[in-house]
């Protein structure tokens, strides 16, 4: 009888479920694919029924199940920061304890209650470490024997950075950060007051950065200032928040807008409101200062731990323009970072601690590849599922039996400078798309970033798209000396492929700056002439490395544009049918799933859905 | 009773017994607030919940 785990992330945000086989990483997958919900926190009852049945386990015969945190613990930190600021903090206070009274303090009956619902037998809980959970997630699958391990979010129980080395099956954590003070809260904060939601617009502030000017008096002074009154920062890379001017220990925002104001001089932006420089300056200060902390991290992580690599984990490792600078400072050789850096992974971390800590299980032999199959964990769908959608849609499509030709094909339209839907096998776990649930299109193209962001994506104008570069040609077009499998790496364009700035560039206006064309790929060249590459392995992902490959035959470019399948506020598709609605919704081209390719000019619009807008609130 | 072995264990082990008297009030109020409202709904901070 094989030996299975199940782990799962819950009641926060981002639910998700993962299941190890003898150690392997057999599936993973967020709840909010099933449930449509963006970052949905409840129990992962879908994906956890999906992992189970993809790996042909009943719940009955599993060894154990992972929680990814120790709820008691992140209570005991609720308690002593209330009583640590009180009296303040009464209203957070009474809003905060009912949910934990009534819910979370019974958080593991809860979870049995919930788990009763997959199985009758009763299967050891587990409750790893929210942090462990992040450091097991980046080094187990990583493909390194040995390596430093640096975790990095808002909090898990107390924790907020954690400092470990993993050799073999082990994992030691060094040291750690503690609540308040926390690198991924400073950047929500800096988000929240930049006019995005937290814990989700993160994304976008990092997008907004390079908009400011580096070499604004403006910049500059936010810089200093921040670092004066809000931020400690220590050579060794720990920093102290000055607590009065944040309000998330004790209050229901992130900070306190008005002494911000009176500090940098300018009011929160209202959400979705214009986005002005000053704006953009102090997003691109926060990211400095972030960039700043994370080097810094690196080097006492270094320093502690004298290895060669690293792994990262955390939503902070998300921050792929830092991860980008901490590969470019040579600090270490190599560099892995989990694709489900966020609480998502917390699942699989989870997991895989109980499976090498509890169990004491040996790693598998570590081969130089990572264990992460490409990411590609979630689930897949047949010809026949995807005819029954077709049918019950009344769409028309065209099969292709030969999938040369249907590369033949796409790489056609692709090069045309249509915008197509590309849904192929099994759905990816983290929050990235990467080549099975993803929006493509012509790199080339100067109209495909606008296309892209206003017409099918929905969503603010000034947000960059990423490329997909076969793994062949990354040096052809980037200055990224390894692999970037995950799409968690910024890096410039090469020299070569730049145009010269314009006289003036950083002063110009906003879009002026978006529209001047950058590069012969302009549409995934960043203002700042980077990009955050996904490099295409034949061996992990050979469809999309076809489609890539045969497109370059056609123009000479091995690189697309790839953006996730869904609009903003959206999940990003899992199955045929919300991939058809997605298509059908937009002013995407073309919709390919598996070998039947739709054309939108072919299609009958799906009647009554004028109002699907509001079925997504913004992110 | 799981609960209250668990949240005895959970004291011992992080040796927090000053939390008790705060927990015990804590789950008086709990049982007024079960039997007074209907739902209890979290903010919108993660930090908190």
């Amino acid at each position: 009888m094989p030996k299975a785990i199940l782990g799962i992330s819950a009641y926060y945000h981002d639910s998700a479920a993962a299941i190890l086989v003898d150690g392997e990483i057999i599936a993973a997958a967020h709840e909010e694919r099933f449930t449509r919900k963006k970052h949905d926190p409840s129990f992962p009852i879908n994906a956890a029924k999906y992992v189970l049945d993809e790996a042909g386990i009943a719940y009955n015969d599993l060894t154990a199940v992972a929680f990814y945190d120790k709820p008691y613990i992140k209570f005991e930190r609720l308690l002593e920061t209330y009583h640590s600021f009180v009296p303040k903090g009464l209203i957070s206070f009474l809003s905060a304890m009912p949910v934990w009274i009534k819910e979370k303090l019974f958080m593991k009956k809860m979870l049995n209650d919930e788990l009763a619902k997959l199985g009758d037998k009763k299967v050891p809980v587990l409750f790893p470490e929210h942090h462990l959970s992040h450091a097991a997630s980046a080094f187990y699958p990583s493909p390194f024997e040995e390596a430093a391990i640096l975790t990095l979010d808002g909090v898990g129980e107390w924790a907020t950075t954690t400092i470990g080395h993993g050799k073999g099956k082990e994992i030691q954590i060094l040291r750690e950060l503690d609540f308040p003070h926390s690198l991924g809260l400073l950047y929500s904060a800096f988000t929240y007051y930049c006019g995005f939601k937290v814990n989700s617009g993160e994304y976008k502030l990092m997008g907004l950065a390079p908009y400011g000017n580096p070499q604004a008096e403006q910049t500059i002074t936010f810089k200093k200032k921040i670092l004066e009154h809000f931020v400690d920062m220590r050579e060794d890379g720990s920093i102290l928040l000055n607590m009065a001017y944040f309000d998330y220990a004790t209050g229901l925002k992130m900070a306190k807008d008005k002494k911000w104001e009176q500090v940098l001089g300018i009011p929160i932006r209202k959400p979705e409101s214009n986005l002005t420089q000053e704006y953009m300056n102090l997003a691109l200060a926060i990211q400095m200062i972030t960039e700043d902390v994370v080097l810094r991290l690196a080097k006492t992580t270094q320093e502690l731990t004298n290895s060669r690599n690293i792994v990262l984990a955390g939503g902070v490792a998300l921050n792929c323009v830092s991860n980008g600078k901490l590969l470019k400072s040579g600090i270490f050789d190599d560099i892995w970072i989990q694709p489900a850096a966020g609480d998502a992974g917390g699942a699989l971390g989870a997991a895989l601690a109980a499976w090498h800590i509890w169990k004491g299980e040996e790693r598998n032999a570590v081969t130089g590849q990572d264990a992460m199959k490409g990411a590609y964990l979630g689930p897949d769908f047949s010809a026949r599922d995807i005819e029954k959608v077709a049918r019950k849609s009344g769409a028309k499509y065209h099969y292709f039996e030969d999938d040369n030709q249907l590369y033949e094909r796409i790489s056609d339209i692709l090069a045309e400078g249509n915008v197509v839907g590309w849904f192929q096998g099994r759905m990816e776990y983290g929050p990235r798309a990467l080549g099975n649930r993803s929006i493509i299109g012509d790199a080339r193209n100067p109209e495909m970033q606008k296309k892209m962001n206003l017409k099918i994506k929905y969503r603010e104008g000034f947000r960059p798209f990423a490329p997909s570069v076969i793994e062949e040609d990354i040096q052809e077009y980037f200055e990224l000396p390894t692999k970037s499998p995950y799409m968690l790496l910024v890096v410039p364009v090469n020299e070569k492929r730049k145009t010269p700035e314009p006289e003036g560039y950083n002063d110009l206006e906003m879009y002026d700056r978006l529209y001047h064309l950058r590069s012969d790929i302009p549409s995934i060249t960043h203002i700042d002439y980077s990009a955050r590459v996904q490099s295409v392995s034949r061996d992990v992902n050979p469809r999309y490395w076809n489609l890539i490959n045969k497109f370059k035959e056609k123009t000479g470019y091995g690189l697309l544009v790839n953006t996730s399948f869904n609009v903003r506020g959206e999940p990003i598709v899992c199955t045929p049918e919300d991939g058809y609605r997605c298509f059908m919704r937009t002013e995407m081209d073309y919709l390919v799933l598996g070998n039947y390719v739709f054309d939108k000019k072919e299609q009958e619009k799906i009647k009554d859905d004028s109002n699907w807008q509001e079925e997504f609130e913004l992110d | 009773m799981e609960f209250l072995k668990d949240l005895w264990g959970f004291l011992k082990e992080r040796k927090k017994f000053w939390l008790l008297p705060l927990i015990v009030i804590l789950l008086l109020f709990g049982v007024l607030i079960i039997f007074t409202s209907g739902s209890a709904i979290a903010p919108f901070i993660y930090t908190l919940f």
